[in-house]
């Protein structure tokens, strides 16, 4: 077991872990922070994506040992409790959503790409969106629901 | 999927990397780990101890200097990416980085994993080849330097020895360059990856080095289209491109793509990577 110390969702978590514990079971185990899903777990769906160091990484590629001393941001963090992240609230106006599996990392995706690129077009949230896979929609209402966030982020994205 | 029990070490500097890996016995470098996790989860790959050098001071980053540009190991997809400078001097090499992977993949990949894992589909190793660039490695018994076209040797086998790290990619930047592949559609591996630098004078090609991936065992040059493209103007790059697989030989074949159809896209990417280079 090793001492790591993550600071989750602006909060410093500090626990032991076998070096490997992969970083989305640390969240959801350790943490009981289970927005963050897991779906393929071979690195492809996009289903446990969370910003390490404000950049979108899958964490079940990642151990948690790797994010010792970084900022993890989950979708539990995105936005006070009782209110909506844009980014959210795009996929609540726009249903971005059918099952919800593949939804906290669609979020996460989202988050990613509104920050390098506040005002994507509609083949550049496609691309942004590359690494989530979704089994339901087939993707249309989640991309109009990251066209409404990028509409209405304004000073609230991040 | 839970790889098996493994020690962990965060290495300092590239010196401490290599002595934490000597004396480990049985470890591997880690630094995005997105082509070792995977081979971990699924028990492919069962080290010891995973030595980090994603946190190694300088080991990352983007420099020029005489003319040369030198990509640190640790160096991530995004950041290539990103880089003005490479977008700048060395479109190419930017422009491959965005086409790997995707978003969370370009943000965890590093260059050097990429080249040292050698995935006979990643899209590095035809850049690196294309731009005939040098692998800069240390180890236990010091540093030295290999061509790409000598590094990749066959089937994820490198010119990397024991308890080697790669610290950078260095090469002289081509602005007349350009990269093109078949993407597999579902994890966007290159089924066929061509990266093409040529040195344009007058509108002509006075000569063309050309990177293949994604075909064969390992990333190959194609000497025999380097050659049939020399001296050539725009309008006949599309015949000297047509015998692009002439001289290719044990072509890959996997559920994604059969050899046939992997042979006939080789001029088709060819040709697209060669016509991107000249548009530049």
């Amino acid at each position: 077991m090793v001492p790591i110390a993550i600071t989750v969702n602006g909060k410093l978590r500090k626990a032991h872990v076998e070096p490997r514990t992969l970083l989305v079971h640390f969240l959801r185990e350790h943490l009981n922070l289970t927005g963050t899903h897991v779906g393929c777990d071979t690195s492809q769906c996009g289903a446990c994506t969370v910003l390490v160091d404000g950049r979108s990484a899958k964490s079940c590629t990642l151990f948690a040992v790797q994010a010792d001393g970084s900022e993890v941001t989950t979708v539990e963090g995105l936005a006070p409790e009782g209110q909506l992240h844009p980014v959210q609230q795009g996929f609540w106006e726009e249903h971005g959503l059918q099952c919800g599996y593949c939804t906290p990392g669609m979020i996460m995706s989202a988050v990613n790409l509104l920050k390098d690129n506040p005002a994507p077009s509609e083949s550049q949230i496609r691309e942004g969106i590359a690494g989530n896979l979704c089994r339901c929609t087939g993707y249309q209402h989640i991309v109009t629901a990251i066209q409404h966030a990028a509409r209405h982020s304004g000073k609230a994205a991040r | 999927m839970i790889p098996v029990a493994f020690e962990y070490q965060r290495a300092t500097s590239v010196d401490d990397a290599i002595a934490k890996l000597a004396a480990s016995g049985g470890g591997k470098f880690i630094a995005g780990g997105h082509s070792l996790v995977p081979l971990m989860k699924l028990r492919l790959s069962e080290p010891a101890q995973l030595i980090d050098i994603a946190r190694i001071p300088g080991l990352s980053g983007i420099r020029a200097s005489g003319g040369r540009i030198a990509i640190g190991a640790t160096t991530t997809h995004y950041e290539i990416a990103a880089s003005p400078l490479l977008r700048d001097q060395c479109p190419m090499m930017a422009e491959a980085a965005t086409e790997i992977g995707d978003p969370q993949v370009r943000n965890r990949g590093t260059i050097g994993g990429s080249i040292a894992h050698a995935d006979p589909a990643a899209d590095f190793p035809a850049v690196v080849l294309a731009l005939d660039a040098d692998i800069v490695l240390k180890g236990p018994t010091g540093a030295r330097t290999v061509k790409a076209s000598a590094f990749f040797r066959g089937f994820y086998d490198v010119d990397l020895g024991a308890g080697e790290l790669i610290t950078a990619i260095q090469f002289a930047p081509v602005k007349s360059a350009g990269y093109a592949k078949l993407r597999q559609r579902a994890s966007h591996y290159a089924v066929v990856g061509v990266a093409a630098a040529l040195e344009v004078s007058g509108g002509v090609i006075r000569s063309a080095r050309v990177g293949l991936t994604g075909a064969t065992t390992h990333a190959v040059r194609l000497t025999s289209l380097e050659a049939a493209l020399a001296g050539k103007r725009a309008d006949a790059v599309a015949a000297a491109c047509a015998g692009a697989a002439n001289d290719v030989a044990d072509v890959n074949a996997d559920l994604h793509a059969s050899a046939d159809y992997r042979k006939a896209m080789i001029p088709v990417f060819a040709r697209r990577a060669v016509e991107r280079a000249l548009a530049r």
